[in-house]
């Protein structure tokens, strides 16, 4: 464990992200005021001792929205990083041994995939299968299949014909056997760094979707949804407009730093290209 | 060099024939129907035929699709259900914001972002470049809307020196529009500037380890004349290449800041089209969108071609 610690990135996005998901799991056991709770006499008041981060139109207490709405951040990040890490290394690993035809259709697809604005085919899936936080994570975890699919082929292909696995090959050991004990361990730590990321990716893309309307639905809680709200109370209540987009760069710059953290201490020659 | 640009515009059509195609088969099983749209509920079961059948709703797949398809590529674009004008008309006067929008931004973001990543790169691991990557950490963790809204509360709300959203065209007031466009502009740009920033700043640091930078050093020219002369140059293709990249995203950040601040333009039209099932508006939209991206990837090949010496021998 130490050795990551010596790593400022890692160190700053792993203090950001705990800040983050301990808010989560604690807004599950105790938040300062019920999430929900509606009251007319405290409507659009500003930040004071009772409210650390004011109420909202209905009198919400936007701190308590803020932690609840870590929750759904989080859970958009694990969703949608599974979706892609499952799927993906499944195509990836199968392109890389069957090869050809399969691999040139997944390569040309994710190509077809990366050229396209991706908010714009979000919204045409979520608008197919009805905005909610469940299609905004399938519309965005989609994306994350050719890319976790790429970075599976390109390493598994390399190792695959490294002589180690010539060997195991000659000495008739099974192919699945092959890939669960020699393959898929080296491909751990790409995955793991790509996946730190793409889970920042997918806690801006949530909220980018809940400010259209297509993520998170009302009244249940969501930093992209706040600000939404925040648009049209922004001369009364501007605490509205700047809390719930704190907590969204705070989270996605400690995710993001723990990649960054994470590749520069597994993978020292990985270049960064971003 | 004429062979490779042939091979990449055949695939240039064939990538945009599956777009094409794409886009209509997810638009062909969108839940909603467009005549129960335009007739609204009470419409009879007669006139909803009639209606499916003016439009062409009736006929199979393929049928729409390649009646569709051949009247685009005859000139012939459909109309738009709810306004009932041509779609490139539509397109024509939405791009006139989007267009400018996307200029001024890649603009901002090019002249932020250049000049900062060289001077992180030459002051590698200084306490400029720190600070550098720090903001440019600082942009890619802030979604653009956020920064929109931020630019909303302190110019317009504050400040008052800027519009909080809408746009009185063109024909009404030049400065006026121009002074519209700004923040949405900045906002988009300034993301993508981060991005940029270190991009510039890695490509630079790459180049600068060069040994002809040694050399050019060695036989005495100014620092300047190095980093701005033999580093920049070289150190321009790999940027250029993202920047071409970066119009996808571009394209994607408009339909957000647009609706932030309430402008006509592209996003908006799109985004707007697909809740009310206008079907010819978001097709042709969509199309024209990744028709934008790709063709301007295409030209990015042949600016990287003008630039890159070495590309010619290949």
């Amino acid at each position: 464990m130490k050795r990551f610690f010596i790593n400022r990135n890692f160190t700053v996005g792993f203090i950001l992200s705990i800040v983050v998901i301990g808010m989560a799991v604690l807004s599950f056991l105790w938040t300062p005021h019920e999430v929900n709770e509606m009251n007319a006499r405290h409507r659009l008041q500003g930040p004071s001792m009772a409210h650390p981060l004011g109420t909202d139109q209905y009198g919400r207490d936007v701190l308590s929205r803020v932690m609840a709405g870590a929750v759904v951040s989080i859970i958009v990040g694990l969703v949608t990083v599974a979706i892609g890490v499952v799927i993906g290394v499944l195509l990836g690993l199968a392109s890389a041994y069957y090869g050809r035809f399969l691999d040139e259709a997944i390569m040309r697809l994710s190509d077809l995939m990366f050229g396209f604005p991706a908010v714009l085919t979000a919204i045409l899936i979520t608008s197919i299968l009805g905005p909610s936080v469940i299609n905004a994570m399938l519309a965005i975890g989609i994306f994350y299949i050719p890319i976790f699919a790429r970075l599976t082929r390109a390493t598994a292909t390399s190792e695959w014909k490294k002589e180690y696995v010539l060997a195991a090959r000659a000495s008739g050991i099974g192919e699945w056997h092959i890939i669960g004990s020699h393959i898929l361990p080296n491909i751990l730590s790409p995955l793991l760094i790509q996946g730190t990321i793409q889970f920042a990716v997918a806690i801006l893309a949530e909220a980018g979707l809940s400010y259209l309307g297509l993520g998170t639905q009302p009244p249940h809680p969501s930093w992209g949804r706040m600000l939404y709200e925040a648009q049209t109370f922004m001369e009364m209540a501007p605490w509205m407009a700047i809390f719930p987009g704190v907590a969204i760069a705070w989270a996605v710059l400690g995710f993001n730093l723990l990649g960054d953290g994470l590749r520069d201490t597994l993978d020292p020659k990985m270049v960064r290209m971003r | 060099m004429s062979r490779y640009f042939l091979k990449k515009l055949i695939t240039l059509i064939i990538l945009l024939f599956f777009v094409s195609l794409t886009v209509f088969s997810i638009l062909f099983v969108l839940p909603g129907d467009p005549a129960q749209i335009i007739l609204g509920l009470n419409a009879s079961a007669e006139t909803l035929a009639n209606l499916r059948a003016e439009l062409g709703l009736d006929q199979p797949f393929w049928t729409q699709y390649t009646d569709w398809i051949f009247g685009l590529i005859a000139g012939k674009s459909g109309n738009s259900i709810n306004y009932g004008v041509p779609v490139t008309e539509l397109i024509r006067s939405s791009l006139s914001v989007t267009g400018p929008m996307a200029v001024m931004a890649i603009f901002f973001a090019v002249m932020l972002a250049i000049p900062l990543g060289i001077y992180a790169a030459t002051h590698h691991n200084r306490p400029g470049d720190v600070t550098v990557m720090f903001f440019s950490q600082l942009g890619l963790a802030t979604p653009e809307f956020w920064l929109g809204i931020l630019f909303i509360l302190l110019f317009a709300v504050q400040w008052g020196i800027f519009p909080a959203g809408g746009f009185p065209g063109w024909d009404v007031s030049v400065w006026g529009s121009l002074k519209a466009l700004i923040l949405p502009a900045v906002a988009l740009g300034a993301i993508r500037a981060s991005i940029l920033v270190r991009l510039t700043r890695s490509a630079m640091l790459d180049v600068l380890g060069e040994d002809y930078i040694r050399t050019a050093y060695a036989k005495g020219l100014k620092r300047r004349t190095v980093v701005y002369v033999h580093g920049l140059k070289n150190a321009l293709v790999p940027v250029l290449t993202i920047l071409g990249l970066q119009l996808g995203q571009l394209l994607a950040g408009a339909i957000i800041i647009e609706n932030v601040y309430y402008l006509p333009g592209l996003g908006r039209l799109v985004f707007q089209a697909i809740g009310q099932r206008d079907l010819p508006v978001v097709r042709e939209v969509v199309l024209f969108m990744a028709a934008a991206v790709v063709v301007v990837n295409y030209l990015v090949d042949f600016a990287y071609a003008a630039v890159d010496p070495r590309f010619k021998l290949q």
